[in-house]
């Protein structure tokens, strides 16, 4: 090759490493962009609240007083209703599809789950509201206070509308991912691991109880965070059936509001000032506790960051 | 028998019964899983089917209180707002999964930019239509479909760099060097034998992300807003599918909701038809991965 060839080829190298380098920067710039551009907008709401913004529940624009409570609470009360509906369903599933069914069933269902994942959260909305409230109204709700209505969780008129709707369609939401990386996390597990147990005489459930399950513990652990994280955001399905009352309410089937709820209702009516700024700081609120769950997971939990990461570190770099 | 080994066999066999029970819990698991999904594919389709006809393929909406009118506009809205946020994501997306598969797979840069994409995906859509109205709307003064598209690739860049970077990663380092040793340079390499080879894995990501795209809402309820009338530009607001279906969802008017089914169901089907091809298209080219 010759020298002037050589110099065309290094320069195109560079300029084609630089593109590529640029492209790379700009996911460091948008995490950057989310965090700055939350905190300036909603500096005002900051400093002039304080902690009163998560403590307060009078939420008034009219007279702006800005409390988050009611909608802090309704997000956190409404994604540990579908955890607890959800975790024991998918780690169920997750098990059955590694340890269980044969490779024909297993991608049949790993294909329904993946469709599952597909469904776009306006159309569980549109289900929730024509299928799901009338079916936990009539169904669920009567059955509930006939056999542990003396619960105050259970307490109230059926509406339909509410909490525990909402709760039973983020399960639903949330039963894909927490399968799928829940999958993965029992994937890690050693054949080795389960030789010696079946070896020992256990039955396969012993297996699975014992030898397969608690050992990738905080896989599943990692798998059910990252779950909460997608219930706690969950936007148009919850504010679709959870009625969009701002109530504190011990009993599941009052109506609530979430965060992501309320800014889905009241965002775009909102012309600017304190108001504006109060909105984005309960976005800045959702975007730091979800960052801040899949930054903790994803760093202590390998596992998570998927094949390819590990496909990556595996190979050596090519210079 | 003594009593050890009745002992011993009564054990064993309530062992047995147990196993039997959780496997068919576990079996009670998947049925249970799949009933939503089956209820919610058979109402779409049959409420749906039942409220698509032409009009609903062709008009914009009837004003208020009179019947007919269609989705036409929404559904218009969606591919340019969907489309123009290809446009923007995918070439930043691919090119940034070029760097972490081949430049970055193990420097210090390449590993935050991974951390931080899978990071990215974990935020709430909600969050990113704040952030493109803060960015977008705000200065320009005006919802508008370019400021929905904004929040759309905001979502698709992380998403599309790193199925681009997997994509990359199915072809084998052999190729790499064989053409490297051809005396070619690193980029020349790259663009013109590692994207060939990964290309349909490539476009599977990328039709992936589409089909995410097109079914999100929350990101453009306060950007792309709506609007009842075909669209007026890139600068104006502008109706799609999604947003539109949740308007007519929560309305009070029979007549609109079931419009909205119908949207549902044309939603469902360009996502799900997507999905499925975008899954063959992987699974013929590189046989099961598993």
């Amino acid at each position: 090759m010759t020298h002037e060839k050589l110099e065309t080829a290094k320069l195109g190298e560079l300029a084609f490493r630089g593109a590529t380098a640029a492209a790379a920067s700009s996911i460091l710039a948008l995490a950057a962009v989310y965090a700055v551009q939350m905190t300036t907008n909603s500096w005002e709401s900051i400093v002039r609240f304080g902690w009163d913004f998560v403590t307060g529940t009078a939420w008034d624009p009219v007279s702006d007083v800005y409390g988050a409570l009611p909608f802090i609470w309704g997000t956190v009360v409404s994604s540990l209703v579908a955890l607890v509906l959800a975790v024991p369903l998918s780690i169920g599933l997750a098990a059955y599809l590694s340890e269980v069914a044969p490779v024909r069933i297993r991608r049949i269902v790993e294909f329904f789950v993946e469709l599952l994942a597909a469904i776009p959260s306006v159309v569980y909305g549109l289900w929730g509201i024509f299928v799901l409230v009338p079916f936990v109204r009539e169904h669920v709700q009567p059955f509930l206070q006939n056999t542990l209505g003396f619960l105050p969780l259970f307490q109230g008129p059926p509406f339909g509308y509410g909490m525990l709707t909402a709760g039973i369609l983020l399960a639903i939401m949330i039963l894909p991912i927490i399968t799928s990386l829940t999958r993965e996390a029992l994937h890690a597990v050693p054949i080795a691991q389960r030789e010696a147990s079946l070896a020992l005489g256990s039955t396969r459930w012993e297996t699975i109880r014992h030898a397969v399950l608690p050992y990738n513990k905080s896989g599943i652990i990692a798998a059910i965070v990252l779950g909460l994280g997608r219930a706690l955001g969950e936007t148009m399905a919850v504010t679709m059936v959870i009625g969009n009352v701002p109530l504190i309410s011990p009993s599941l089937f009052m109506p609530g509001q979430t965060v992501a709820s309320l800014l889905a209702n009241e965002f775009a009516e909102v012309s600017g000032g304190l108001y504006l700024s109060a909105l984005t700081e309960l976005g800045l609120l959702l975007f730091g506790v979800t960052f801040i769950l899949n930054v903790v997971t994803r760093l202590f939990v390998p596992l998570v960051s998927r094949k390819v990461g590990g496909a990556a570190e595996g190979r050596r770099q090519l210079t | 028998m003594n009593a050890a080994t009745d002992r011993y066999m009564r054990l064993y066999r309530r062992r047995k019964l147990k196993d039997q029970m959780m496997t068919a819990l576990l079996r009670l698991c998947v049925v249970l899983a799949l009933i939503p999904l089956v209820s919610i594919l058979s109402y779409v389709t049959w409420r749906g089917i039942g409220a698509v006809n032409l009009d609903f393929l062709m008009k914009t909406p009837a004003p208020v209180g009179a019947s007919g009118g269609g989705m036409a506009n929404s559904i218009v809205g969606s591919g340019i707002v969907v489309g123009l946020a290809a446009l923007m994501g995918i070439p930043v997306g691919v090119l940034a999964g070029i760097y972490l598969a081949e430049y970055g797979r193990n420097n210090l840069f390449g590993k935050v930019v991974r951390f931080l994409a899978d990071v990215l995906q974990g935020i709430p859509s909600i969050v990113v239509g704040i952030v493109a109205f803060t960015l977008v709307v705000l200065p320009m003064q005006t919802f508008s479909a370019f400021a929905g598209a904004v929040a759309l690739s905001m979502m698709l860049v992380p998403f599309v760099a790193r199925t681009a970077e997997e994509a990359i990663l199915t072809v084998s380092d052999d190729i790499r060097e064989a053409a490297m040793a051809l005396g070619q340079p690193r980029w020349r390499v790259i663009l013109s034998v590692i994207l060939h080879a990964a290309r349909g894995a490539l476009v599977t990501g990328a039709m992936l992300g589409i089909a995410r795209l097109a079914g999100e809402t929350a990101p453009l309820l306060f950007t792309a807003l709506n609007n009842r009338f075909w669209h007026q530009g890139l600068l104006a607001p502008i109706s799609t599918l999604t947003v539109q279906v949740y308007t007519y969802a929560i309305a009070p008017f029979d007549d609109w909701n079931a419009q909205a089914w119908a949207g549902a169901f044309v939603l469902l089907t360009l996502i799900l038809l997507t999905n499925v091809v975008a899954r063959t298209l992987a699974r013929s080219k590189y046989g099961e991965r598993s």
